[in-house]
Formats: structure tokens, C-alpha cells, sequence
């Protein structure tokens, strides 16, 4: 099948990022059923929203975080590419950049947070820890790679990497975002009978009571 | 200079012509609603795009500039953002409260909104009271900023409510008292009176030292009322993460945001329209030459340029200025600005009497 | 041995130890009664807990060192205790004593499993309270069997555990209650903007008013300290850059020291030069770091754009010579990496001239605002004695009033040999430390003006063997890094790997008093209290 999104970045021609098969083959699965004209130009214009608007969160571990303050800084800027709006609060972000190292008792605090974000939802892991551990790979308190607890969607390797490549990253980070299908694919927008059964699931309630039924039957209206 | 209720006048003629009058006054009633909304998040736009370029250029940036020439379809990318993101349902919190809150706070930003007198003759809510319709609409926002913290289910968003309970409560107070200074001058409180009395010379130039004071005080008071820096503690991102709006997630967070927006425009515009004569051009005594000018800009050109003017400036105030704590920000308020404010309005009580005003 | 005589005749069942350092043994029995004539004698008067370090010594069971200094006398004593019983390890505590030891012993129940009886809170301070084992010990299972990665939910208990003795002399366990059930505790961080990393502290609230606050560590812990058991020297070095990132060449310069003391290695005075100009360097850097982040955490945005712009340009200069941004990897240990670029000279002087004004506009910006001096001054007052029973170093303890700089008290490298002011300032609050740390900015400059065109000709690196290893002993090397000092601590046993290393955080003083500053202050003034602090986290938790 031929390829037929590439994904624009500005002023960066396409030859010249690497791991394009990737994308490539990312595309081929995804179009392997077909798209529909409409859809398919539809998901265009959202996924050209989603991947100018990605808006970070305020995380950071260790020395990384301050290469990150360095690329949203005068000489950096992400600003430009409208990364710009960084969020305290992971209700309201769209990805979160692992800057630094995640130990044993981070990890289900990271793990909340992604959980806490609203979908969809992206992860870049920064620098050599989030990758693979980096330095503490021998260490007894270190996760081995944040992909052991999060769906990482782009690496970007050093220690810390410059800012440039954090940059690089997250046009990467946009470039697939671009290639994505949003209808019946990353929108995985649950419905409130399945939020409402996960819910009792994790409060330990058994199968509703008729009162509640009710209760709740009036609560959707 | 133009006069907007020519188009007005001659859309409700063709409508009458079409249909009864009630079903007419129906159709118009939607198209300025309409016309209102639109208007609304065109500014929004406008807005958050010269808020990024603004403090892009404080802090030797940028700003957004790869999408769209200049960036500028930088926040049609972030809306169609915002509409496609999840909105999030927050396990034991008031869900009917939750879900109503970013409502009440938009519908008192439109509502306040639709007071601006834009030109002459667009002025969609314009009446003999105009100014207290004004100050109640824009307190409707308070509410629902209170029940976003309240219903969220988080301490940070109910310390970020409680902290703006108080404080736009307390500056609603000098903001009243700065346009009450005003109206003592024009003895109207219809705004497209208040602006039809500056055909000589905005109130700032006449009211002269007990207006430029009650300027001042606006500007902090309407400030703070927005919850702008450096009055944001409601929100306050490096202490309370996001404040009242912590638990928001997809367009109900949107919301909150472009209120915050709208409303530093509504600020803003109701300063320029009560200090800055509003739609009127600049004019000066025994200057015809120069007045007539002035009279070929239009007056909605004249309107933007003046709350624009007026934004920037608070823009210029917030990226500069560190965050007040909460007893500092009461304690500026009741103590200072509230006295100060009433003793202005005494002021510019005698000097009317007295005739001391030009 | 003039002290360590005194201390002997005043209390039984201390002994002296001579060695590479001499050390006073002290009986656990006596350890505290020992503990309070050290600080209170006349002619003792050691004040200053330097550095706690918990040991494991294998047969001879686990222990304490102590490090002590007399702000007074300014004279120093190493002290170490020990205990056989490996199973319940007990030792009485002296955090009554010196208030700095109150985080650290906890910091060496964690890493050991030592009990210290009458502390008033024994919690793990780093690890998860469901860890199981104490991983610095020589005989810890590191299995990932043990120990996987628990993704439940942390539970933060309410309650904490004092150890007493009662009258027969069993130990006894209490529990204490840390909040009540009717306390509003809001939990700032791991993930909070002002946190600066992943510190996280629980505030009990009375309004907007703090009751009382906990921090909690170990969010970034690494176990750099059991990593470095099994390291090289040479590679032990590379893991000092990680812990204070913006302290990178004086951690990493602290440690080369602490080795080459113990080795006797001789420097050119090139290296000194280098490393003395690559340190005010850094210092630089890590105070307009701080600059920014402090106002930005006081919601002036635009001067957090302003320092990171200018801290640019010492990043050029360390790229240019050392090849790293942040992480830089340059000190070694007999010299550093690589000889300076040719440029160096002429971009320091560059960045110093230019450096100047822009001081001038950052207290134009921000340090004159009404707003900024309000929320700063008379918020957060540390005491002079608290800053030392804490052991607050850095611009910290200088802004109490307390003349702590390392530079001064222990001059190494090129420092003993420049002319530089110590700013001491003497009310304590935020804006004191603040403004220490902007004049520091200045005094760097001059100290970097006096050497940059003197810089003598010779080598930059001294011929070491290829397998480097420290003779037996203890030894402590100190520098003044960027927020206090940073010192690091060897036991040697002549092996290539060290037996016991343990870096003096510079931030672990500096959290440790956050309780006592804070209460009765306002959420807002946490926020600045913690700004002004200068804290890096992955320092405090290793």
C-alpha cells in the first residue's frame, strides 16, 4: 500500500527526521481496513489541531527538568511550536515529558498522573533515565525505563539531551500526531455505563441495588 | 461618525416587511445573540493570541509563530483542540454542580459583555441602569467560580475558590465606587449616555485629579476583580497547581479560560468607555482641524484601539509584577483603596457642585 | 589532641582512635550524654553537626559517624558509634542535640534499620514504608523479587512510631499522631510546580494559615550511595554531577578532593586555578537559576526569562571546554577532563562584563518591586542557632547571620589565595537569603576577575596509576557548593572501590527546618520559603 499522509513539519523537510519507517508503517496499519473520505479528512483537521496545541505538563524529576525549563526559555522557546501553555494541573494536559529519573516510589505517583490526564493523552520519555534507567541502572530504587509503567510515545535519549533534541522530540511527538486516526482511534472516549461499571468495580460495590439504579437513571437524565 | 442603528433600524424595517412583529423581534433577538456569541469568541481569540505575543515580547521570545503566518492560526489549533479533549467526570464530586460551574462563569462574562457599547448604535444591552446590570452580571462569575472549587472534590480548587470568594467580593467594591465617581459627573448610568457626555472630552480630561484617581483604582480593582496577575491567586499556578479550575479537563477548562480572557477585554472596555470616552475620537477644544480627522476613523476602530490599549497595559502589569499573598491583597483593598475611593467620590461630589470640572 | 583529651576525662566510655583522621569511639551508652558536653563545654562547644553518615561495618556491627565543628572555635572532631546487634540495632539519638540530626538518623533507619531510641518520629525517610530491607547494609537482597516495583497507592500513615525505654530498659514502641482526623492536610507535591522537583510535603491548614508541615523525601532517591560501593573511583565521580545538577563541578570537585587528600596527590596550580574559575562559574549559574525560578514561583514571570537568558551564556562557556550543558563531567580526579578552550578567557570576561548591568536590571525588575519586597521581607525568619542546630549552610545560614561559607572556614583550592567578601546578612528572612545570593552573584565575579588572566601555564591533568586506590581510613572533604556544603565522605579499606561513600547534602539541612519557618506563615509564604531555601531535590534524596 503507498503511503499516503506525510506528516509537515515546518521548515524541516521529511527526509530529514529519522525513523520514518515508523510512521510509515504506522499509517499501513492504520489504513489497512480503509478510510472513510469523510472521516478521513475530518481526523485531518483535528489532528492538525491536536499536534500544534500540545500542551505539556509541569513534571519534572531531576536534571532533565532544567534542560526542559532551558527549551521553554528565551533562546528555545517551544512557544513557537505552541507547546507554550505548560499545565500545573494534568486535567488540562496533553502529554507529559518524563524528565529524569523514576524511582520505585515515583512510579505509581507517575502512573496516577497519566491516569489523571484526559485523553488523548501522550508520553515523551527524556533523557537516559526515563529511557532505560541511564546511570542508575544498577541501582535498587531506579524503574529500568519509564515504558515499563507508561505507553511511551517518543524517546529522546541523553543525558540530559540538549534542547535542540528535545525540541527534535517533539516534533516527532507532533509528526505522529499527525499521522493518527482520532475517530475510532486515539478518542477513546469511554461511555458512562462503562465508567459507571469501573467505578463500582474499584469502589467493591456488587451489581447495583434498585434504589441506586434508579438514583443514578435520574442522574443521567 | 457612523451610526450604527442606521443597519439596525433598516434590518428590523425588512423583517416587519417579512413577518409579525413578535416573530421579528424573535428572529433579531437570535441574530444578536448570535452576532454576541460570535463577537465573543472572536475577542477570546483575539485575546489569548495577544496575551502569547504580548508576554512573548516581555521575555525576549517569540511567541507562536509556525502555525499560520506569525502563528497566527495558532488558536483555531488550540480550540479544536480543546473541543476533542476528554472531559473529565470527577468521582465523588457534585456532578451537577461540577458540570454547571464553567456555564454560570461564561454566562457572566457574555452577559457583562453585552453591555460594551462597541460603536454608536451597537449596544445590544443598553438601558437607564446600565452600569448596575453591568455589576451584577459581572458578579454571576464569582458564583460559579465558587462551585467549580466547591464541586470539584479537591482542597486546592476549594482554597483557589475561597481565596477568590473573598477577593473579587472585596474589589467589586472599588470597582463600583470608580464608576460610581464617574457617574456622579455624567449623572447617567446608561453607558451609551456615559459616552455621548465625552463628545468634548473624555471624562478622564474633564473629570481631571478625582477622575485619574478613580482611573487608577479601576485598574486595580478590575484587575484584581479578573483575576489577573499580580492578583491570580485564585488560580495561582505555583501554589495551588491550577486553583479553582484544577479538577477542569477538555472545553469545560476552555471555558474557564476564555472567561478569564473576555473578561480582562470587558475590563477593559468598560474602562475605556468611562474614562476614555468610548467610541468617541479623540477631540480637542479649538482644534477643528484635527477634530475632523478624528471624526473619519470609525468609532468601533476607535473603541478597540482604546481597550486594547487599556489591555495591554494590564497585560504589561501582569507578566512584570510577582503574586500578592491574600491578607496583602484584603489588606490593599479595605484598607486602602476602599478609603481612598470614597474619599474620591466625596471629591468629585463638591467639585461637581461646585462646578470645579471642565 | 587537646579536645579529644577533654572529652575523654569528661565523659566514660569514649576512647580515642588514631588513623588516617583520629576518631573518638563513644560507647552507644554514653553517646548522648557525650552529645551534650560536646556541644555545651566551654571549650568544646561543637554546634555544628557537619555530616551524619550511617555505617555498616560488618563484624563490628552497624554504627554512626558523626562530624562536628565549633562555629565558635571553629575546631573540628569526627566521632563514630556502633552497635553489634544486627537484628535490633538500637542507638540513643542526639537529635535533641543538634536538630540536624533529626532527618539524618531517620535517613539511617532507612538505610540500616537503626532504631534511635527518643526520636521523635522513626519513619523511613526515602524508601516506601512497605520496602522490605535496609539496602545499604553489606547483606541486603537486592532481588527484584523483594522489592518489585509496587504500583499501589502509597498510604501516608497518620501515625508515627517513637521507640522509648522503659524502666526495665526494653524497648518500647509508641505511636504518635502526626495529624489529627479533624486537620485540613493538603499534600503539596511530588508533582507541584513550586516544589522544584519531587519533594513533597503535607501541610496541615487553618485556613490559609500552616499549622504544621511534613516533608516527605525519596521520591528521586537513586541509592547513589550503595551504587558507589560498587563502583571505581574514577566512575564514583560520575555520578556526583546527578545529584546537584547545578552544583555539578563543586560536587564533582569535592569528591576528586576527598580522593586526592587521601592520596596525597599533589595539583598543579593550573588545575586549581581551573577548577576555583569553573566553580564561581557554576556558582553563577545555580543563583540566576535561582533568580528565575524564585520569581517565578512569586509570579513574575518575565524575570524567570530573564535569568534563564543569561545563564545561556555561562552554559556557552562550559560547553565550549567541557562538552556538557548541565552535566559536564569535567573534574577528574588529579586534575580535569580537558585543558581549557582557547576562548575561555576572552568569554568569561565577555559574560562578566556583561553579567554587571544586567544585575542592575534584575533588581530593577524585581528586587525594588513593592510587591516582591513585601511578600519577602519578614517571611520565613530563621535564627542565627537554628541555622547552625539545623546545620542550614549556604546562603541560607549566611542570611541568618551565620559566617558558614566553606570558602572561608576550610579554604581549598585557589580561595585561601583571593580576596572575597562572605555576605552575612542578619535578618533571616526571605529577602536575606535572597539578596545573599544576588550579592554572591557579584563576588563570584570579582573572585573569577582576579584569577581569569593569571591562569599559569602547566598541566591540567597529574599522571595518576591506571587503577586508582584510597589507603584505609575516613576522610571528609568539603566544598562550598552553590546552596551550602557539599561535602563527601570516604571510608576506605585500600580497595579500587570505596567501602562506604556518603555525600553531605547540601539540601537535607535546608528541608529540615522547613517546619519550624513556615508555621503560622501563609500557603504563599511556603512558596517563597521554599524558593529562597534553594533546594534541589535529587540532592536531598541521593
Amino acid at each position: 500500500m503507498e503511503m499516503t499522509k506525510k506528516p509537515k513539519i515546518k521548515g524541516m523537510k521529511y527526509e530529514d527526521f529519522n525513523d520514518n519507517e515508523y510512521l510509515e508503517n504506522m499509517v499501513k496499519e492504520l489504513n489497512a481496513n480503509g478510510v472513510n473520505v469523510l472521516v478521513g479528512v475530518l481526523d485531518d483537521v483535528v489532528n492538525w489541531g491536536r499536534s500544534n496545541s500540545l500542551w505539556p505538563l509541569t513534571f519534572a524529576t531531576s536534571c532533565c527538568g532544567i534542560e526542559y525549563m532551558a527549551v521553554g526559555a528565551a533562546r528555545y522557546d517551544f512557544a513557537r511550536f505552541g507547546f507554550e501553555v505548560t499545565r500545573a494541573s494534568p486535567r488540562q494536559a496533553d502529554f507529559i515529558m518524563v524528565a529524569g529519573t523514576i524511582t520505585d516510589k515515583m512510579a505509581p505517583v507517575l502512573k496516577r498522573l497519566y491516569d489523571q490526564m484526559a485523553d488523548p493523552k501522550y508520553v515523551i520519555a527524556v533523557g537516559g533515565c526515563a529511557v532505560s534507567g541511564g546511570p542508575f541502572k544498577k541501582s535498587y530504587h531506579v524503574v529500568k525505563g519509564v515504558d515499563q509503567i507508561l505507553p511511551v510515545d517518543v524517546y529522546i535519549p541523553g543525558c540530559p539531551p540538549r534542547p535542540e533534541a528535545m525540541l527534535y522530540g517533539m516534533m516527532q511527538l507532533q509528526r505522529k500526531v499527525k499521522v493518527e486516526k482520532f475517530f475510532g482511534g486515539v478518542n477513546k472516549k469511554m461511555s458512562q455505563e462503562e465508567y459507571r461499571r469501573i467505578l463500582r468495580e474499584q469502589e467493591g460495590m456488587p451489581s447495583p441495588n434498585p434504589v441506586a439504579a434508579q438514583a443514578e437513571a435520574k442522574d443521567k437524565e | 461618525m457612523f451610526d450604527f442603528s442606521v443597519v439596525t433600524n433598516w434590518v428590523h424595517g425588512w423583517l416587519m416587511s417579512l413577518m409579525p412583529e413578535g416573530l421579528a423581534i424573535l428572529v433579531e433577538c437570535i441574530l444578536i445573540g448570535l452576532g454576541v456569541l460570535v463577537l465573543y469568541a472572536v475577542i477570546a481569540m483575539m485575546m489569548i493570541f495577544m496575551e502569547r505575543k504580548v508576554c512573548g515580547a516581555f521575555q525576549c521570545r517569540l511567541g507562536p509563530n509556525r502555525v499560520g503566518p506569525w502563528g497566527v492560526f495558532q488558536l483555531f489549533a488550540d480550540v479544536i483542540k480543546m473541543l476533542i479533549k476528554e472531559v473529565i467526570a470527577i468521582r465523588h464530586s457534585d456532578r451537577f454542580l461540577y458540570n454547571l460551574a464553567p456555564y454560570v462563569v461564561i454566562l457572566g462574562s457574555v452577559l457583562a459583555f453585552a453591555c460594551i457599547p462597541f460603536n454608536k448604535g451597537v449596544e445590544v444591552l443598553d438601558f437607564n441602569v446600565g452600569v448596575f446590570f453591568f455589576m451584577a452580571a459581572s458578579s454571576i462569575g464569582i458564583v460559579g467560580i465558587l462551585l467549580a472549587g466547591w464541586s470539584s472534590n479537591n482542597k486546592y480548587s476549594l482554597i483557589g475558590a475561597m481565596r477568590s470568594g473573598a477577593q473579587m467580593i472585596s474589589y467589586e467594591l472599588s470597582v463600583g465606587l470608580s464608576i460610581l465617581t464617574i457617574v456622579v459627573l455624567t449623572d447617567t448610568m446608561q453607558f451609551s449616555e456615559i459616552v455621548e457626555r465625552q463628545a468634548d472630552g473624555w471624562f478622564i480630561f474633564k473629570g481631571h485629579i478625582p477622575a485619574l484617581i478613580a482611573f487608577i483604582i479601576y485598574l486595580i480593582a478590575g484587575n484584581a476583580e479578573v483575576n489577573r496577575g499580580p492578583f491570580d491567586l485564585p488560580e495561582a499556578e505555583s501554589e495551588l497547581t491550577a486553583g479553582y479550575h484544577t479538577e477542569y479537563s477538555g472545553m469545560h477548562f476552555g471555558l474557564f479560560y476564555v472567561a478569564e480572557f473576555v473578561n480582562l477585554f470587558i475590563v477593559s472596555s468598560i474602562a475605556a468607555t468611562v474614562f476614555l470616552g468610548g467610541w468617541m475620537p479623540l477631540h480637542v477644544p479649538g482644534w477643528d482641524g484635527f477634530n475632523q480627522v478624528m471624526d473619519y476613523i470609525p468609532g468601533f476602530i476607535w473603541f478597540f484601539a482604546k481597550a486594547f490599549f487599556v489591555v495591554w497595559l494590564l497585560m504589561w502589569i501582569k507578566w512584570t509584577f510577582p503574586r500578592l499573598r491574600i491578607d496583602q491583597i484584603l489588606h490593599l483593598e479595605w484598607k486602602i483603596l476602599v478609603p481612598i475611593g470614597l474619599a474620591n467620590l466625596l471629591l468629585m461630589t463638591v467639585c461637581v457642585v461646585f462646578g470645579w470640572h471642565f | 589532641m587537646d579536645i579529644y583529651e577533654k572529652i575523654t576525662a569528661l565523659v566514660p566510655g569514649v576512647r580515642l582512635e588514631e588513623g588516617a583522621t583520629p576518631t573518638l569511639y563513644v560507647e552507644p551508652a554514653s553517646l548522648h550524654e557525650a552529645a551534650v558536653a560536646l556541644r555545651d563545654h566551654a571549650e568544646l562547644q561543637f554546634d555544628f553537626l557537619r555530616s551524619l553518615t550511617g555505617m555498616d561495618w560488618g563484624e563490628e556491627g552497624l554504627g554512626v559517624v558523626y562530624h562536628l565543628e565549633s562555629t565558635r572555635l571553629g575546631h573540628q572532631l569526627v566521632m563514630r558509634t556502633a552497635t553489634a546487634d544486627r537484628e535490633h540495632p538500637e542507638l540513643p539519638t542526639v537529635c535533641d542535640v543538634w536538630k540536624a540530626a533529626e532527618l539524618n538518623e531517620r535517613e539511617v533507619y532507612d538505610y540500616y534499620g537503626v532504631i534511635f531510641i527518643n526520636h521523635p518520629d522513626m519513619r523511613r525517610l526515602y524508601l516506601r514504608d512497605d520496602w522490605v530491607g535496609y539496602p545499604l547494609r553489606k547483606d541486603f537482597d537486592e532481588s527484584e523479587e523483594l522489592n518489585p516495583i509496587r504500583m499501589t497507592n502509597e498510604e501516608s500513615s497518620d501515625f508515627t512510631s517513637v521507640y522509648v525505654k522503659d524502666d526495665q530498659g526494653h524497648t518500647v514502641e509508641t505511636k504518635q499522631v502526626l495529624f489529627e482526623d479533624d486537620e485540613y492536610v493538603v499534600n503539596v507535591g511530588p508533582q507541584h510546580p513550586a516544589t522544584h522537583g519531587v519533594l513533597r510535603f503535607r501541610v496541615s491548614l487553618d485556613g490559609e494559615v500552616i499549622r504544621k508541615l511534613h516533608v516527605h523525601c525519596g521520591y528521586i532517591h537513586r541509592g547513589i550511595e550503595k551504587m558507589c560501593e560498587s563502583l571505581t573511583y574514577p566512575q564514583t565521580l560520575a555520578l556526583t554531577d546527578r545529584l546537584d545538577y547545578l552544583g555539578a563541578m563543586q560536587n564533582r570537585h569535592a569528591l576528586c578532593m576527598c580522593i586526592e587528600q587521601a592520596m596525597g596527590v599533589e595539583l598543579p596550580e593550573r588545575v586549581q586555578y581551573i577548577r576555583t574559575i569553573m566553580d564561581e562559574l557554576q556558582r553563577i549559574d545555580s543563583h540566576l537559576l535561582f533568580f528565575s525560578t524564585f520569581c517565578m514561583d512569586l509570579g513574575a514571570l518575565t524575570a524567570f526569562f530573564y535569568g534563564f537568558r543569561d545563564r545561556e551564556m555561562i552554559l556557552d562557556i562550559f560547553e565550549e571546554t567541557t562538552g556538557g550543558r548541565l552535566i559536564l563531567n569535567y573534574n577528574t580526579i588529579g586534575g580535569v577532563q580537558a585543558d581549557i578552550h582557547p576562548d575561555f578567557v576572552h568569554k568569561v570576561k565577555k559574560f562578566i562584563a556583561y553579567m554587571r548591568p544586567k544585575l542592575r536590571e534584575y533588581h530593577e525588575v524585581f528586587t525594588g518591586n513593592v510587591i516582591a519586597q513585601e511578600r519577602m521581607k519578614g517571611v520565613g525568619v530563621l535564627s542565627r542557632e537554628d541555622a547552625i542546630s539545623f546545620g542550614a549552610t549556604g546562603g541560607t545560614g549566611r542570611a541568618s547571620g551565620w559566617a558558614c561559607d566553606v570558602r572561608k572556614r576550610h579554604p581549598y583550592a585557589m580561595y585561601g589565595k583571593v580576596e572575597f567578601k562572605e555576605i552575612v546578612f542578619e535578618e533571616g528572612d526571605c529577602f536575606a537569603r535572597y539578596m545573599v545570593r544576588m550579592k554572591e552573584i557579584e563576588e563570584s565575579m570579582n573572585i573569577i576577575e582576579q584569577l581569569i588572566d593569571n591562569i599559569p601555564a602547566g598541566d591540567y591533568q597529574v599522571k595518576m596509576k591506571p587503577v586508582i586506590r584510597v589507603p584505609e581510613g575516613r576522610y571528609y572533604a568539603a566544598v562550598e557548593g552553590s546552596r551550602g556544603e557539599f561535602g563527601a565522605y570516604i571510608e576506605s579499606r585500600g580497595d579500587k572501590y570505596p567501602y562506604r561513600l556518603k555525600f553531605r547534602s547540601t539540601g537535607l539541612p535546608l528541608i529540615s527546618c522547613l517546619d519550624t519557618i513556615t508555621r503560622g506563615g501563609k500557603i504563599a509564604d511556603l512558596i517563597a520559603i521554599g524558593g529562597t531555601l534553594d533546594y534541589v531535590v535529587p540532592d536531598i534524596d541521593r
